[in-house]
């Protein structure tokens, strides 16, 4: 995408007239045609793929469910409701749109996963990276606001609990609260706005990855070595190696989602959310969607106070500390290309770091199950030291094997790597 | 890892394994429905059976606003049928020409008659308590199915020393143990049209069971849908690794 160097010359005549004029198809071969793909990627490099497709999917669901949805308080659970029973596949519209946000995660968290192990944040690709933080962070905000919109006791509660969150904030913090609701409580003007913001993030969503790709495209491809390919002998291109590769990822990864829509489309939602909101009753569980678990944990895991020493007034309240730390929590990943400072990339060749990001994957479900519990007893210590791990592993652990890890010896190149090229 | 996965083993067991607090539910004992499974699907008679105990019992404080009468020809019945049905009814409608509000007998296409005409009317004739919409119900409680039945067979003398409100009654699977529901379902009180022995556990079968239909009433669609879809993924897996190897043996 970056500069396309000269035309090609095509035997169809309407394709060449094109071409000469807006070089797409130069553009289309270059960039998805031949582009080199290291030969020794594995199926972990398929799931930026299959994000995008989710998020494709996400957003022609989403345009068809909200041609029949009414933002209003009294409307909006039974205009759902009719879409379901009502309209045409409008059950099959639903599901799709509502177990699709699930499973847009499960391939994002598992592409972050692959970025980590293998090194893919760090030279050249920092920028790529934080820009897939960008996209972590606004996928949030749209589930968040999109699992809103059916005005349920889950949405509802939800809604109440995540923004009351803000009032944490020293001074301005109810201000802000009241400013994030457009009113007094939880009301028509909250889901007005989210319905207007969770229809217009998807979008912006698509521009950043519009970028995102476009950096890729301008260093290539990391792979399980973490070594640049140096000459021809270690790429393919892209087609039809890499893609039809790809594709066999995405039509297994479809098959389990649709095997999940059609047959168990409850699976991962509360019964609360079939619940109108009841801004009178509390639900006795309130919990986010498991996407948002483990930050949930971290959140909940502040318990005290910090105080002035041999005093009571309180310097940090429990509540603002979680708060801190949950936004901490991915914030942080932006500064992880210098955070982490070993020249070597792949965890392959890092036998410590290899263990401490296991761990960290470990760790991501042990806060999940702590943040599905209530705050109190094992759970509870279960997401403390959930929390403590994660910090320590960003800010202390990685710092420290950036210079004190013994790497193992690292191939010369992708074709020289002993686990290359074998068959698989 | 492995020391962490057992931990989490641990942590859960002892989770499972505290007792629950006494004014918690009991958790409802696990039942066969044939609408269960991959392969699951309605049983036409138990839902009609189980229609006519919501039309002559339940109706009369528990509304179901998301459902139309013509939803009705799902279950089984002629078109000729669910307008009889519907005319039973009496819907408010209008302003007519005249501009006054005048009611009309049902037509297939309007939404179950509702037994009040507000929540607060219910709440007012059922001792301050809300009797739930009944449309979702079986989506939206906790085990669904089992718990409607268990609801409906689970009333009891209340055990010694136990608090009883007045006008509340005691129902081991209901939070709290004590409901506002009287006992909605006795001996042999619907006369089914089809002979069916009218039970206490076979008139809260078909009950259940029509309304686990209200709440998902295209899962048979869904279901039969799936199946084709499936084969056809798992058909197209086949052959996007066959392209796949044959592509990239010549790499290797
Ligand atoms: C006399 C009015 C009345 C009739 C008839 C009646 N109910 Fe109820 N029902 C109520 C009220 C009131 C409540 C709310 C109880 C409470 O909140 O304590 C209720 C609650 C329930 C609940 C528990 C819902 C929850 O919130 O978990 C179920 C299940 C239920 N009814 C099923 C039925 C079924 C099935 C029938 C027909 C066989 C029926 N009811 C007939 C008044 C009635
Ligand atoms: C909407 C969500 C996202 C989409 C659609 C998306 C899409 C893609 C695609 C298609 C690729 C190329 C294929 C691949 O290497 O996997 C890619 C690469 C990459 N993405 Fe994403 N991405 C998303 C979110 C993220 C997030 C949240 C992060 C990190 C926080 C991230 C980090 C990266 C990195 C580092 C690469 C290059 C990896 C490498 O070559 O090793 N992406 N992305």
């Amino acid at each position: 995408m970056a500069h396309f160097g000269e035309n090609k010359n095509f035997s169809n005549p309407v394709v060449n007239w094109i071409d000469n004029r807006l070089p797409i198809f130069t553009m289309l071969i270059k960039e998805y045609g031949v582009f080199p793909m290291p030969r020794n990627v594995n199926y972990m490099w398929s799931f930026g793929g299959i994000a995008m497709t989710m998020l494709g999917i996400m957003i022609l669901t989403g345009i068809m469910m909200a041609m029949n949805y009414t933002p209003h308080t009294t409307l909006a659970f039974d205009s759902v409701e009719r879409t379901m029973r009502d309209v045409n596949f409008g059950w099959l519209l639903r599901y799709i749109h509502m177990n699709g946000a699930s499973f847009f995660f499960i391939a994002v968290y598992i592409h972050i996963a692959r970025g980590l192990f293998y090194g893919s944040y760090k030279k050249p690709r920092e920028l790529l990276w934080m820009f897939g933080v960008v996209i972590l962070l606004l996928m949030m905000a749209t589930a968040f606001m999109g699992y809103a919109l059916p005005w349920s006791q889950m949405s509802g509660w939800g809604v109440t609990v995540i923004t009351s969150m803000f009032s944490a904030i020293p001074l301005v913090g109810d201000g802000l609260v009241t400013w994030l609701w457009g009113g007094f409580s939880v009301d028509n003007p909250t889901l007005n706005r989210f319905y207007a913001l969770h229809f217009l993030l998807p979008f912006v969503i698509l521009g950043v990855v519009f970028i995102h790709v476009w950096a890729l495209h301008v260093t290539g491809s990391n792979n399980p070595t973490g070594v640049e390919p140096k000459t021809p002998a270690d790429t393919v291109p892209f087609a039809p190696y890499v893609s039809t590769k790809d594709s066999v990822a995405l039509v297994f990864f479809l098959t389990i989602f649709l095997g999940v829509v059609f047959f168990y489309p409850l699976a991962l939602t509360e019964v609360d959310h079939f619940r109108k909101f009841d801004p009178m009753q509390t639900p006795a569980h309130i919990v986010p969607e498991w996407y948002f678990l483990p930050f949930y944990a971290i959140l909940r895991a502040f318990t005290m106070d910090i105080t002035i020493p041999f005093t009571t007034v309180v310097l940090l309240p429990a509540k603002l500390q979680g708060v801190l730390a949950m936004f901490g929590s991915i914030i942080l990943l932006v500064f992880l290309p210098w955070l982490d400072r070993n020249p070597v990339k792949s965890g392959r060749f890092r036998p410590v770091f290899k263990w401490c990001i296991w761990l960290l994957f470990v760790d991501f479900f042990v806060l999940m199950y702590s943040g599905a519990k209530p705050p109190e007893g094992l759970p509870l210590i279960m997401g403390q030291l959930g929390t403590l791990y994660y910090f320590v592993l960003f800010l202390v652990i990685l710092p420290v094997l950036s210079f004190k890890e013994k790497n193992l010896p690292v191939p010369a190149s992708i074709s020289a790597d002993p686990g290359c090229c074998k068959k698989h | 890892m492995k020391k962490t996965l057992s931990m989490l083993a641990v942590a859960a067991v002892i989770s499972a394994a505290t007792p629950a607090f006494a004014s918690e539910a009991e958790v409802p004992p696990h039942q066969k429905w044939p609408h269960q499974g991959v392969f699951g699907t309605y049983d036409k008679a138990a839902l009609q059976r189980g229609f006519q105990v919501y039309k002559e019992v339940c109706a009369a404080c528990h509304s179901m606003k998301l459902l139309s009468y013509r939803d009705l020809t799902q279950l089984g019945y002629t078109p000729e049928q669910v307008k009889t049905v519907a005319a039973e009814y009496q819907i408010p409608d209008g302003p007519n020409d005249e501009g006054e509000m005048f009611e009309r007998p049902g037509r297939p296409a309007d939404r179950f008659h509702s037994p009040f005409p507000n929540d607060k009317a219910a709440r007012a004739a059922n001792g301050g308590a809300l009797p739930p919409d009944m449309s979702l119900l079986s989506k939206a409680r906790e085990h669904g199915d089992d718990y409607i039945y268990s609801i409906l067979t689970g009333y009891e003398e209340k055990p010694a020393g136990f608090d009883l409100m007045p006008g509340l009654n005691y129902n081991k699977y209901f939070a709290g143990h004590q409901i506002a529901m009287a006992k909605p379902l006795n001996e042999g009180q619907v006369t089914y049209t089809d002979g069916t022995a009218n039970t206490l556990e076979q008139q809260a079968r078909d009950v259940t069971q029509f309304l686990a239909w209200a709440s998902e009433p295209h899962m048979e669609q869904r279901k039969g849908m799936g199946l084709k879809v499936m084969i056809f993924m798992l058909a197209f897996c086949g052959i996007m690794v066959a392209a796949k190897r044959k592509l990239w043996a010549d790499i290797h």
